[in-house]
């Protein structure tokens, strides 16, 4: 069972056209939760696209012997190792950003995105297909953190990644915590508008 | 089911009261209390002579966790009756901490200690309301967020997913507790916390799914279909794992899931009831669905900082 999509078309499927955040709004919670700022979305997106790739490959793999009806808990505990994994890796050469991000780390296991994706896709297709839709799912989540955290870093401290470039803060408001629902929600409005407005401008030119 | 209810309320009840008595002390001290944020009160059996009764140095305090560091005690003032003394302290006290207050040589007795600490009980009622509104996972923790999103469109799924998410946790998390205290912290076990808690919980889903299409079909045909949803919730990993890092004893650890639980099902019901006025009135064409859910849920979130900062007990 073997698709035809190459692997540059199934990485970009996960950038673009199913984007776990924008598009099939999975695992929102560190979206608004810890989002302030690009360098967490950046550390969390990479904890995020680790996982999700090795947990699609290791599903991959060992597809053969899961019997269907205890599929659903061999996910959760394959992805629960690989989470387990990354939380001690980090723990012990990442400190400072591993105390920041707090839980969010160990969360990553009831992320639906990833159980989806093993659900949806390594259950079914080859190892080296399953390892390049990580990938793009993985690069989705971390486009999709990052995107938040410059569009709340720069307005909110008029900063990115730590370096000030604006000099004034123009609206601190998007740096405090509850702010985050208001920025994706925001977002995705705003997404949806370009989207509408690129649909009528074809529609006129056909 | 009844009686077995009861039978955990017997056992239940003495362990609550035998730790909320132990403030007093036989002999001498009647009752003690904690005052303003920095006052500790005493109420004497007797009249005590004022001369040693407000003197500082009759009195060592220190928190019961750290023996070593002696709180000073800057002032003592006694009620005209001289049966009150109320200490002073330099520094507001941390009150959620037993503190240990020793007397020498007052009203005849050479020596004697001891502690000062909140009813238990409004402790254990604390660490429920923090859960349910102050710590609230799903407003102040954005935790839970998917399947808040997803299930908070009709009053009726909210209240079903609410009541199956909360039961399901508080058995899950009781699990975990046991497995945590009596397995994973004597073998050294601690870095499979994950790896056991999502486990566990999966089981237990499973069990309810099980036992559920069994015992009660027409209940499983109305909830059944939260089930699933239960395990891709943030909370219900984000409880145990704080449990562990707490070192909370059972009664705490129930009282914590059954806050989150709790407080699931109060944001879900909240966003439900706004949720289906959405549908009247006129949102922008692209805030429509989940971009104007989300604009609610940030001023919900707002709303619930009000919460910071109460405190009943």
């Amino acid at each position: 069972m073997s698709n035809d999509k190459t692997s540059l078309q199934l990485v970009t499927n996960g950038i673009l056209k199913e984007n776990p955040i924008f598009k099939l709004a999975l695992s929102m919670c560190p979206a608004v939760g810890i989002s302030t700022t690009v360098m967490n979305g950046i550390m969390l997106g990479l904890a995020v696209l680790f996982v999700q790739v090795f947990s699609s490959v290791t599903i991959s793999l060992i597809k053969d012997f899961i019997h269907p009806r205890i599929r659903i808990p061999t996910y959760t505990l394959t992805i629960a190792t690989w989470v387990t994994v990354i939380d001690l890796t980090l723990a012990a050469f990442f400190p400072v950003a591993y105390a920041k991000m707090g839980i969010f780390v160990k969360i990553i296991v009831a992320f639906a995105i990833i159980t989806m994706r093993l659900e949806m896709f390594a259950c079914k297709e080859t190892v080296s297909d399953s390892f390049w839709d990580g990938i793009g799912m993985g690069m989705g989540f971390l486009l999709g953190m990052v995107t938040i955290g410059f569009v709340r870093e720069l307005l909110g401290s008029g900063a990115i990644m730590g370096y000030d470039v604006l000099g004034f803060k123009p609206l601190l408001f998007f740096i405090l915590p509850s702010a985050g629902f208001f920025v994706v929600g925001l977002m995705m409005g705003f997404f949806n508008w370009i989207e509408t407005r690129y649909a009528q401008r074809k529609r006129g030119n056909a | 089911m009844k009686r077995l209810i009861r039978l955990i309320l017997c056992a239940a009840l003495p362990v609550f009261f035998g730790l909320t008595g132990a403030g007093q002390a036989a002999g001498l001290v009647a009752a003690t209390e904690f005052g303003a944020d920095n006052e500790i009160i005493v109420q004497f059996n007797t009249p005590v002579d004022p001369a040693e009764a407000t003197d500082t140095q009759s009195y060592t305090v220190y928190e019961e966790t750290d023996p070593d560091i002696r709180l000073t005690v800057s002032e003592v003032s006694l009620s005209t009756d001289g049966r009150q003394a109320t200490l002073s302290f330099a520094e507001p006290l941390n009150t959620s901490v037993a503190h240990v207050v020793t007397l020498h040589d007052v009203g005849g007795v050479a020596e004697t200690s001891f502690s000062v600490s909140k009813s238990y009980l409004g402790y254990l009622f604390s660490i429920l309301i923090s859960a349910l509104l102050i710590n609230n996972f799903v407003f102040t923790k954005y935790l839970g967020l998917c399947v808040f999103f997803g299930t908070s469109k009709r009053k009726q799924t909210a209240k079903g997913m609410g009541v199956v998410f909360t039961i399901v946790i508080v058995v899950a998390v009781s699990m975990s507790w046991v497995l945590f205290q009596y397995v994973l912290k004597p073998f050294n076990l601690d870095y499979l916390q994950i790896v056991i808690f999502i486990g566990l919980t999966s089981l237990t889903v499973q069990a309810v799914d099980t036992v559920l299409r069994k015992v009660n079909p027409i209940l499983f045909k109305s909830f059944g279909v939260y089930l699933v949803l239960v395990i891709a919730n943030c909370v219900i990993i984000a409880v145990p794992l704080l449990m562990a890092s707490n070192e909370y004893n059972y009664f705490e650890t129930f009282m914590l899931s059954l806050g989150a639980g709790g407080g699931f099902l109060l944001a879900l019901y909240l966003m439900s009831s706004v949720s289906e006025r959405l549908e009247l009135a006129r949102v922008p064409a692209s805030f429509k669905g989940l971009p104007i859910a989300f604009i609610v849920a940030g001023q919900f979130a707002m709303a619930f900082l009000g919460f910071s900062g109460l405190q009943l007990f």
